[in-house]
């Protein structure tokens, strides 16, 4: 009985034993559940907001930059979208095993890439590589790296490279402006960025995009007055001419005298702004518009011109140049020989500088500073563009007979190319001076009046001789075209007077001369080959050049029956179709 | 038997015949099918935690069949034969441990592998099973309920293995094995006394352990566990990462392959120790309670063949495996959802790793061998 009594207890503390074990346990499963409870329902809100916080982030997108175009909208500077290589190195020196194919993607030492890494392993954040080429930027997202990432950039691509480098400038690799029209107009081009939100793992990667906030607004595009075939056709022409006198360096403008709209603006030597590695500040400067020079005898159309709207010369009237030199104060003038007694026009298409210095002496200084003033010498040309010259026009109480007769032929002022070019619209206008633009307008600028109508005509048909047989350019001459220019041959200034042996040769010419279209001005510096006459250097560059932009932009040929002309033209042999077409050969560095 | 008296009555039918399944295979279908289903729930969220690899979930499938085909090996012993063989495989295993401890190969700062070239193991895994098997078998061998010193005698033989794990160190098995052992002491009918005796020899015991026993980094989680945000980079991190994606898992989950919080590598260890909270975010309120269903199957379906079980040897062995099994869940959901102190375990059936798994099923085989086999002692 009493075993029997202790089985039952003891199968009931058994019993009990299993009930207590169960309700432990439920009790355990019902604190689990609670717990997930607690979590998933109660604190859900609070905790999905703490992921959020980890994972999903705010970014900029970057926006597009406007592109700069010609007038006819073919791109001086595009921006292409391409990625930049950043690294966590806390992150990535943790994965090692990664570093090895991550430096051969990026085409670099792996041993470097470890010893940058270990340098900055207290950084977050390092940039590897700005702006790869595409298929670095594949080959790097296809390995996945822990700790590195891909960020989407513009790269700023310039298709024609040095021919226009100067003028389009170049942006840095934050993409803001640095020289040229990309630090001119950095505001404009400059887009608005976006913003989205994205969803980031640990290693910072963006994985997935959530939502866009704000779509990005891309910069304006900027249009330019430059004709990019004038442009090619120019640069091709002065860098042969550069090469061919072993010139240190050389300049040329075309403009539209009509609208003031620059056409070409081309120096040598030139730089590619695609490639930033073999910079030398002599290749970036605009020499048209930073440099300024002494215009030498390309002055004196003006001179003559001031003299003619006094009307105390005529084309006709006569001066007396023998023996071919002069005594001014303690200096004296020379002539390349004794013209002796010469017409005005001949003063001009001998380029006489005795002739030249009567006249001068003729008129009061203060009226013949005024006009030169009025043609733009000392005075910005208006286009804003960074390191532009004024040049320098004297501006005394008292003038020394020697300074009036000097500036007469263009020594003691000074000038940019373009300054010079732009002084001679006045005289393919009728005697108004057409202020230049670079930047696509609507509106045409007021002009200003320079001349009389009267005289810009006169001094045009002056100038016309200078390219005829006798004067000093005849090889400016272009076939079935009048062609009005003047030469200039400069000695350069150097410390204290001019050297013997170094010159700017320059030309400056209207075409065509019975209505004119086009100014422009060659300017070769220093040329060291044998030939230094603006007549033998400049002006054979003028020629070229305008024959294939009158053949381009379809200007009509002047009068045929004109028997003038047709000698003119005789001695020049028609350009082929294939040397032009050849031209558009001349192209930038078309790097990626 | 000597200690027939103190066995139950036969309980259950015994009219009711054993299906072919458990006449032939020696499995139990019931168990079988849950087993089954959480391994499968298991690859499904290893697939999204394990990056998308499918190399480690193929690992994970030829451990599985593995596993599956130990358990199978193990189900064809009749339980007296593994009763026999109880004491050598707990001398074994022991000798192993003290092995360890002198030439164990260290991986991850902690000594637990012996690298037979071939393939390496972890000697603690066996114990997880010879330690509930020797108490048992010690309890077969004396008269219940258990006076003083077998009590006495049984602790020692827990205390022993558990000792030597935590020293390589590996805290949270040697509770495990600590627990199962204890489980067969509960179950063998110790007085209430001791239990109450041993409830306040714990805190000194615990005094001690905290100042000795526990190194630096295992007293740091569980001061974090008091204050997740005492140390956010470091131990409380993993903590932090784990609530936040089981608690933006919300009732409906995120969807497979969703989770942000493990699919984009915030959540440390997410196909181990850490896989419930990949689950939970992605599976959500619904999907826990799915899977806690199937595991409590697995559970009661144990403890019911502990209760059918027909001799001492054989019911505290399954009572232990089953509560064991129990506490192997609740420690690693009570780790991850910030209840417990970090402290290593996996997630049974479902967290990657082949030793873990291949241990569980055994310890499953046993449970179906106590089952299948208990016909022949009847009949």
């Amino acid at each position: 009985m009493a075993k029997k009594t202790e089985k039952v207890t003891v199968a009931a503390t058994y019993t009990w034993r299993r009930i207590l074990v169960v309700v432990f346990f439920f009790c355990l499963v019902v604190g689990l559940s609670a717990r997930a409870v607690q979590l998933q329902i109660i604190s859900r809100d609070f905790l999905k907001g703490q992921g959020d916080v980890r994972h999903i982030r705010t970014v900029e997108v970057p926006a597009n930059r406007g592109m700069i175009t010609d007038r006819d909208g073919n791109p001086f500077a595009i921006s292409t979208p391409v990625y930049s290589v950043w690294v966590d190195p806390v992150v990535l020196l943790e994965n090692s095993e990664f570093i090895a194919p991550l430096a051969k993607a990026l085409n670099i030492a792996a041993l470097s890439l470890r010893k940058k890494l270990d340098q900055k392993s207290d950084k977050r954040f390092l940039y590897l590589q700005r702006k790869v080429r595409p298929e670095i930027s594949q080959a790097i997202k296809n390995l996945d790296v822990p700790g590195v990432g891909l960020e989407r950039e513009y790269k700023r691509f310039y298709p024609d490279g040095e021919v226009i480098g100067q003028i389009t400038g170049f942006t840095g690799v934050d993409s803001r402006g640095q020289e040229g029209l990309e630090l001119v107009f950095d505001e404009w081009l400059t887009g608005k960025p976006g913003k989205k939100k994205v969803l980031k793992d640990l290693y910072g990667r963006s994985v997935e995009n959530v939502e866009n906030i704000k779509s990005p607004q891309s910069g304006n595009d900027l249009v330019l007055t430059i004709d990019r075939r004038i442009q090619f056709l120019a640069y091709r022409e002065l860098k042969k001419a550069v090469v061919k006198h072993k010139a240190r360096a050389g300049t040329a403008v075309v403009i539209d005298c009509k609208r003031g709209e620059i056409l070409a603006m081309v120096n040598q030597p030139s730089f590619n702004p695609n490639n930033r590695s073999g910079f030398k500040t002599a290749g970036i400067r605009n020499r048209a518009i930073a440099d300024r020079f002494e215009p030498g005898s390309t002055v004196k159309p003006i001179t003559i011109a001031a003299a003619l709207d006094l009307e105390i010369i005529n084309p006709h009237t006569v001066f007396e140049t023998s023996p071919g030199y002069m005594m001014v104060g303690s200096k004296t003038l020379k002539d390349t020989r004794n013209y002796g007694k010469i017409d005005v026009t001949t003063i001009l298409q001998k380029s006489s500088n005795i002739g030249t210095a009567k006249i001068a002496l003729s008129m009061e200084p203060d009226y013949f500073l005024s006009v030169m003033s009025k043609a733009g010498f000392g005075q910005e040309s208006g286009l804003s563009l960074p390191g532009e010259t004024s040049g320098y026009l004297g501006n005394k109480s008292r003038w020394s007979d020697i300074e009036r007769v000097t500036m007469a032929f263009g020594y003691g002022v000074s000038a940019s190319v373009l300054q010079l070019a732009q002084a001679y619209t006045a005289f393919a206008n009728e005697g108004v001076m057409q202020p230049v633009s670079l930047v696509k307008e609507n509106e045409k600028r007021q002009g200003k009046k320079v001349f009389t109508k009267k005289t810009a005509k006169q001094v045009l048909e002056m100038m016309e001789k200078v390219v005829a047989k006798g004067g000093t350019a005849p090889l400016a001459a272009i076939t079935n075209y009048r062609v009005a220019g003047k030469t200039g041959t400069s000695k350069k200034s150097i410390a204290g007077g001019y050297a013997d042996d170094r010159y700017a040769a320059l030309f400056a010419g209207i075409v065509p001369a019975s209505d004119p279209r086009f100014v422009m001005v060659v300017v070769i510096d220093e040329p060291s080959a044998g030939e230094f006459y603006g007549g033998k250097v400049a002006a054979p560059v003028f020629s070229s050049v305008m024959t294939g932009v009158l053949r381009l932009l379809n200007v009509p040929p002047d009068d045929w029956h004109n028997k003038n002309n047709r000698e003119i033209g005789s001695g020049r042999k028609i350009e082929s179709d294939r040397e032009i077409e050849s031209s558009t050969k001349v192209e930038g560095n078309r790097e990626v | 038997m000597k200690t027939g008296s103190f066995h139950r009555p036969l309980q259950g039918n015994p009219i009711r015949r054993l299906s072919l399944i458990e006449s032939k295979l020696h499995l139990d279908p019931y168990m079988f099918t849950a087993i089954t289903i959480v391994s499968f729930m298991g690859l499904v969220i290893l697939y999204s935690a394990g990056k998308h690899s499918p190399s480690i979930v193929t690992r994970q499938i030829l451990s599985l069949l593995f596993a599956y085909f130990v358990m199978l090996v193990v189900a064809q012993f009749p339980i007296s034969s593994l009763k026999r063989w109880t004491p050598w495989i707990f001398l074994t295993g022991t000798a192993l441990l003290i092995c360890v401890l002198l030439f164990g190969r260290i991986s991850n700062g902690a000594q637990r592998w012996i690298d037979l070239k071939l393939f390496r193991f972890q000697p603690s895994e066996i114990m997880k099973i010879a330690v509930p098997m020797m108490v048992s078998w010690f309890f077969s061998r004396i008269k219940l309920p258990p006076g003083f010193l077998s009590v006495i005698t049984s602790i020692i033989i827990i205390i022993i293995p558990t000792i030597l794990i935590a020293k390589q160190p590996d805290l949270g098995t040697s509770l495990l094995i600590a627990s199962s052992g204890f489980f067969v002491i509960y179950f063998a009918g110790i007085s209430w006394l001791y239990i109450l005796a041993g409830a306040l020899l714990s805190l000194p015991a615990g005094y001690i352990m905290w100042n000795f026993i526990m190194h630096d980094y295992q007293k740091r989680r569980v001061l974090t566990l008091i204050d997740p945000h005492l140390d956010p980079h470091n131990a409380g991190y993993h903590i932090n990462q784990s609530e936040i994606a089981i608690g933006s898992g919300g009732i409906f989950g995120k969807g497979w392959l969703n989770g942000t919080q493990s699919q984009l590598d915030f959540l440390p260890e997410r196909s181990t120790d850490f896989i419930f909270s990949a689950f939970s975010e992605e599976f959500g309120f619904v999907g826990i309670v799915l899977l806690l269903i199937f595991y409590y199957f697995i559970i009661v379906r144990g403890l019911y063949i502990a209760t059918q079980a027909q001799d001492t040897y054989s019911r505290l062995l399954a009572g232990s495996i089953a509560l064991t099994f129990f506490v192997y869940i609740f420690v690693n959901i009570g780790m991850v959802s910030g209840l417990l102190p970090v402290v290593g375990l996996p997630l049974p059936l479902i967290s990657r790793g082949g030793t873990s798994i291949v241990t569980i099923m055994a310890t499953f085989g046993i449970l179906m061998s106590i089952h299948t086999h208990r016909r022949l002692y009847s009949s």
